[in-house]
């Protein structure tokens, strides 16, 4: 378990970051904290001639409002994402996520941008960023373009990043404030990916369900943002019939592989209970001013 | 004991002898990053090897290419098997009688084989070279089933000895099969199954897993060509053993070759087996005439170090209808892998799996167990446990649990009612051993009352009915296991490891200014054994235990023994050192005695003097008795103070105890949180309780691990789907529940301070507590049995096929 040989960059801007990957291409990988990235290459699964370390780039740090939007540096890690006050009080939906991501080592130096610029289907957060309809913001030699989280992630490992491109800053619209919001994620152990889980925000008003958006984890090559099961529960009281409609909606969206974590049917009767559980944790929580 | 007075008692407290709570003196160096490993060690010129390994289960290697990966910079050698061969060592014996391929000799077994060992000036370049080796294969046909290898037209998995009838234990009869062993009486138990009024039946299968220590196995090679001796470095748990083995398999002769053992960071079993990486650190060493490393990473260690267990266990149990066994019968198929290199005495091929019959007396019993040969990696070690203890012990109370079922009984009920009496001991099984102590019932109750079970039950009854109700989806599911090991091997009449008998040894030198230094046959690998055995001594010989330091490990100083695993270190070294303690102080007794100017009865041991009998004012401490040792010309005496003994002892010990598992189960998740876990032990004399707490816990926490997901799991290609600890269960703290501890204590009346060990009870007796706790919550839906590991997904399975799911 030992990587291939490989040169290190440690560039002190974003500009510097852009010319070193530009420079090598392909052959160059961007390191934030590594824990996906040197897992893998330690087996040797990815072997980049070039690692380009992006920890010394002050710029890419930092948490802040910006209106109605959440602003997240890409390398901040998901330890200052648990502790951070705007967060918590603004998109509570994301630090419920993070504090069930790995175990506070890895989170101390895991960031949120190599979380969602990773592209492993077991990442938590790409599957939440779509729940809550992020967008990343990608800087690279034309300049800087921001793509929804929800038309990203194109296969296990593929993303709409180019190359080239950093992803610098995630940007998060903060919900309306009453949102109800929860991410249920079933696993073998601490530390372990997701064998199901589910992330759910949704308004409520007069009981009366007035948006709600659903995104699953660990169920596809990619995240899955189901439209469908989140119409479903639309204009209802998000009772059994809607909430059994956006279980069936998930279920049809969905395209769970047999693991270790157990056979396809099993993964299928987790998404729907781990929904069954977001919904109802989420329509708790809705209205009483939380978000 | 006699009462002592106050000033007696601060005395002996001073000396931190037997059944004090002394901290561990390997703890400073452990938690302060200053413990010694294998690893840490660096020497001049010090070489790295690393395995070309194969991807295949089953292959024939049509061609090795070396020559990129010779032509690295930094790469000193690859080795083949056609470069051991004119050293007969492209092969070794393996500790079961078989012989294990060091390097691949045509043909691979199990992935993550060993197939060319790669020496590089470091690690880093020793990988790289590893990728430049160029094999190619032919993929053969991939048996991982061990019923479908004894099949007529199963591939044939060892050519070199198809046509070979008679193994090491036995006839063959099959390319596939290893050995038949037999215990018991098959035709009167039968007779009995036949006549029963009530018999259970159940394939209980005890899934492969992998002891896992922290850290893995590695090895410094050195051979000193100018005075042709060789030290040996490693992660042995039988130093001696390796020095003997390795000196038979190369021809050195044993006194040029010193095997050292510095600190180990846990064995459980997987550090007793000899593996291909220290022959070939050995061979580079010779070729290159330096000092050679091997160091496994986590995969290779999950992938090809010795596994554990993986046992299908077919069993038959016959009663009458109010519950008295009558009868056993057990069938067994293990499967070895590739090669036979399980680790267990050498007349016991499925090691001392006929403790089968357990806490209970079972007046008939038959056992039979057929190893044999599959596409995975070889082992079959005991983790955590002497010699395939655990396997018999999660049979048996199984087995009993689902015998209760039959029966409509409680399973406390009928164990209560099966167990051997107090009275019945020295005890005479069905299988062939004799048990040497024990006190169930009281064990049993004690365990009840501390639960209250009977309340237990009842709450679990109220929940049976708010689930029927629809109020709630969790089962509480009462786990109850009584285990019996066998520990201690072993009397060298009947155990040996490849001809060495199992006895152990302690030799000790009392110094001048009355401290002393004892050094033993075993080696820790974080038992403490540096504490215990010191307070063992202190207690014997009236010498402080921080005063005593322990050495172990090193072949060159310290005496032949067999090493650390089953349990075996207090049983045999523990006794071994009291002995040579007794020894010592005969001799101060002569001292005293000269300087008392007194005849020798007529003084007596005092904690730590010798006393005129009758006159109290009058005595020698051990102090002044050490150094009369060293500086007074005693008549008829030998100066100095020193003793060893080899201990060879008259019979195994069987710590016994009772565990009490409450867990509750979602039927729907699979999740399971284990609400209280109860842990009586007996292990007969307790000499260091904090100790014996500790390995409670550990153990504990292993058992959990192995009942509730921890599994080394192939795909049907034979592909290992659990190399890395992402899929190999290792739980965490957050896992890990509050273990409650309890003890009785029943001492062994053949050892010499009544100490029966107690590192493994845990696991042996832990892993049957969790099953049965899962399965007793299914048991009011008619399951009489789920196979383990209970993970989430196969306990849904067992909710969905029980309908429990609407
Ligand atoms: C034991 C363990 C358990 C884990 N459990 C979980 C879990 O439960 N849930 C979970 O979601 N994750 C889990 N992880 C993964 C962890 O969260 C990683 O930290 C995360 O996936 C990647 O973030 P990173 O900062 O470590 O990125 P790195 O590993 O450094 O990078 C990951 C990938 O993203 C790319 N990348 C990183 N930053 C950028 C950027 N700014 N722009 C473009 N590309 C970039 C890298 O090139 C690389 O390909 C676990 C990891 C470990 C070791």
């Amino acid at each position: 378990m030992i990587p291939g040989n490989f040169a290190y960059h440690r560039p002190a801007d974003v500009a510097a970051a852009a010319r070193l990957l530009q420079e090598h291409g392909d052959e160059a990988q961007l390191l934030a904290g590594g824990h996906s990235l040197i897992p893998m290459m330690k087996l040797r699964m990815a072997q980049p001639s070039h690692l380009i370390d992006l920890q010394d780039i002050a710029g890419l740090k930092g948490i802040s409002r910006d209106g109605a939007r959440l602003v997240i540096g890409a390398m901040t890690t998901q330890h200052e994402l648990i502790g951070d006050a705007l967060v918590a009080a603004a998109v509570p939906l994301l630090r419920e996520a993070a504090l069930q991501i790995a175990d506070p080592q890895v989170r101390y130096v895991g960031t949120i941008g190599g979380n969602v610029a990773n592209g492993d289907p077991g990442n938590d957060m790409p599957g939440v960023m779509q729940c809550l309809d992020a967008s990343f913001e990608l800087t690279g030699p034309g300049g800087t373009r921001e793509v929804a989280a929800r038309a990203f992630y194109e296969a296990a490992f593929t993303t709409a990043r180019a190359e080239d491109e950093i992803l610098t800053r995630i940007i998060v619209p903060i919900p309306k404030p009453g949102s109800g919001y929860a991410y249920l994620k079933q696993k073998r152990k601490i530390g372990d990916y997701a064998t199901a889980a589910a992330a759910v925000l949704l308004a409520v008003e007069s009981g009366r369900c007035t948006s709600a958006a659903i995104a699953m984890t660990n169920l596809a090559a990619t995240p899955v943002f189901t439209e469908a099961a989140g119409a479903a529960l639309v204009g209802t009281t998000l009772d059994e019939a809607a909430v059994g409609a956006a279980v069936a909606a998930m279920l049809a969206a969905i395209d769970p592989a047999t693991d270790n974590r157990g056979p396809v049917e099993f993964k299928k009767h987790v998404a729907g209970l781990m929904l069954r559980r977001a919904i109802a944790e989420a329509a708790g929580r809705a209205g009483r001013g939380t978000a | 004991m006699t009462e002592q007075s106050p000033v007696d008692l601060d005395r002996a407290e001073k000396l931190q002898g037997l059944g004090c709570r002394r901290k561990r003196v390997e703890d400073a160096r452990f938690t302060q990053g200053k413990g010694n490993y294998v690893d840490d060690m660096k020497l001049k010129g010090m070489l790295f090897g690393d395995f070309v390994r194969s991807p295949y289960a089953h292959a024939r290697v049509k061609s090795i290419d070396a020559e990129a990966a010779k032509a690295l910079p930094g790469v000193v050698a690859v080795l083949t098997a056609d470069d051991l061969r004119p050293l007969n060592l492209h092969w070794m014996p393996t500790l079961a009688g078989d012989k294990q391929m060091v390097l691949a000799d045509g043909k691979v077994l199990y992935q993550g084989q060993e197939v060319a060992f790669v020496i590089a000036e470091n690690r880093y370049i020793a990988a790289d070279a590893v990728d430049l080796v160029e094999v190619e294969y032919e993929a053969l046909p991939v048996v991982t089933d061990p019923f479908k290898a004894l099949a007529d037209d199963a591939p044939v998995l060892r050519e070199d000895i198809a046509d070979q009838k008679e193994g090491a234990h036995g006839p063959r009869r099959h390319p596939n099969h290893i050995f038949t062993w037999e215990q018991g009486d098959k035709a009167a138990t039968e007779a009995v199954l036949a006549g029963a009024e009530v018999v259970a039946e159940e394939m209980i299968y005890y899934h492969r897993t992998h002891p896992c220590p922290l850290e893995t196995c590695g090895c410094v090679a050195s051979m000193d060509k100018v005075n042709g001796k060789l030290t040996l470095w490693g992660t042995f748990q039988a130093p001696h053993a390796v020095r003997t083995v390795a000196s038979l398999i190369s021809g050195i002769a044993e006194h040029n070759i010193r095997v050292v053992s510095p600190d180990i960071g846990g064995g459980f079993g997987n550090k007793v087996g000899v593996y291909p990486g220290y022959i070939c650190a050995v061979v580079a060493s010779i070729v290159t005439g330096v000092p050679v490393k091997w160091v496994e990473d986590r995969m290779d260690n999950l992938m090809t170090t010795a596994f554990a267990r993986d046992y299908w266990m077919q069993g038959k149990i016959a009663a009458t209808k109010d519950g008295r066994i009558t009868g056993l019968w057990c069938h067994v198929t293990a499967d070895h892998g590739g090669f036979d290199a399980c680790a267990d005495p050498t007349k016991f091929p499925a090691g001392f799996f006929n403790i089968c019959t357990g806490s209970y007396d079972i007046p008939t019993a038959w056992l039979a167990v057929d190893g044999v040969y599959t596409n995975k990696a070889p082992g079959g070690v005991a983790y955590r446990c002497s010699f395939r203890v655990t396997e018999a012990s999660y049979f048996i109370e199984r087995m009993v649990d689902i015998l209760a079922i039959k029966l409509g009984m409680d399973p406390v009920e009928l164990r209560l009612k099966n167990f051997i009496r107090k009275d019945q001991f020295p005890y005479q099984s069905a299988l062939g051993w004799e048990y040497d102590s024990g006190d169930y019932h009281t064990a049993m109750e004690k365990a009840l009352a501390a639960v209250d079970y009977a309340g237990l039950r009842r709450e679990q009854a109220e929940r049976l009915d708010a689930f029927k109700r629809g109020e709630t989806r969790k089962l509480i599911g009462i786990g109850v296991s009584f285990f019996t090991e066998i520990v201690g091997a072993g009397p060298v009449k009947n155990c040996d490891i490849l001809g060495l008998g199992m006895f152990d040894s302690c030799e000790i030198r009392i110094h001048p200014t009355g401290s002393a230094i004892a050094r033993l046959g075993t080696i820790s690998q974080g038992q403490g054994h540096a504490t215990t055995f010191a307070q063992i001594l202190a207690s014997e010989i009236g010498i402080p235990a921080d005063a005593i330091t322990v050495e172990e490990g090193d072949t060159d100083t310290a005496p032949y023994g067999l090493g650390t695993y089953g349990s075996r270190s207090t049983p045999v070294a523990g006794a071994a050192t009291a002995m040579a303690g007794r020894k010592i102080r005969a001799k101060a007794q002569m001292i005293a005695a000269y300087l008392l100017e007194v005849h020798d009865d007529d003084i007596e041991w005092d904690i730590d003097r010798f006393v005129v009998k009758g006159a109290p004012e009058r005595f020698k401490t051990m102090t002044e008795i050490a150094f009369a040792a060293y500086n007074q010309a005693i008549p008829g005496l030998e100066p100095g103070l020193e003793a060893v003994s080899y201990y060879d002892p008259p019979n195994m010990t069987y710590p016994f105890g009772a565990y009490v598992c409450v867990m509750e189960i979602d039927v729907d998740t699979g999740e399971t949180e284990i609400r209280r876990f109860y842990a009586l032990d007996d292990c007969g004399t307790r000499i260091n309780p904090m100790i014996i707490e500790g390995q409670v816990h550990g153990g504990l926490t292993e058992a959990l691990a192995i009942a509730m997901g921890q599994e080394i799991a192939y795909d049907e290609n034979g592909n290992v789907m659990t190399a890395t600890l992402m899929d190999f269960f290792m739980p965490t703290a957050v896992e890990t529940p509050t273990w409650e501890t309890d003890h009785t204590v029943t001492p062994s009346p053949h050892h010499p301070i009544g100490a029966k060990g107690v590192g493994e009870s845990p696991n042996v007796g832990g892993v049957s507590a969790f099953s049965n706790a899962v399965n007793d919550a299914f048991r009011p839906f008619g399951l009489t049995h789920a196979q383990m590991p209970h993970d989430h997904w196969r306990i849904w399975r067992t909710a969905q096929q029980l309908g429990l799911h609407g």
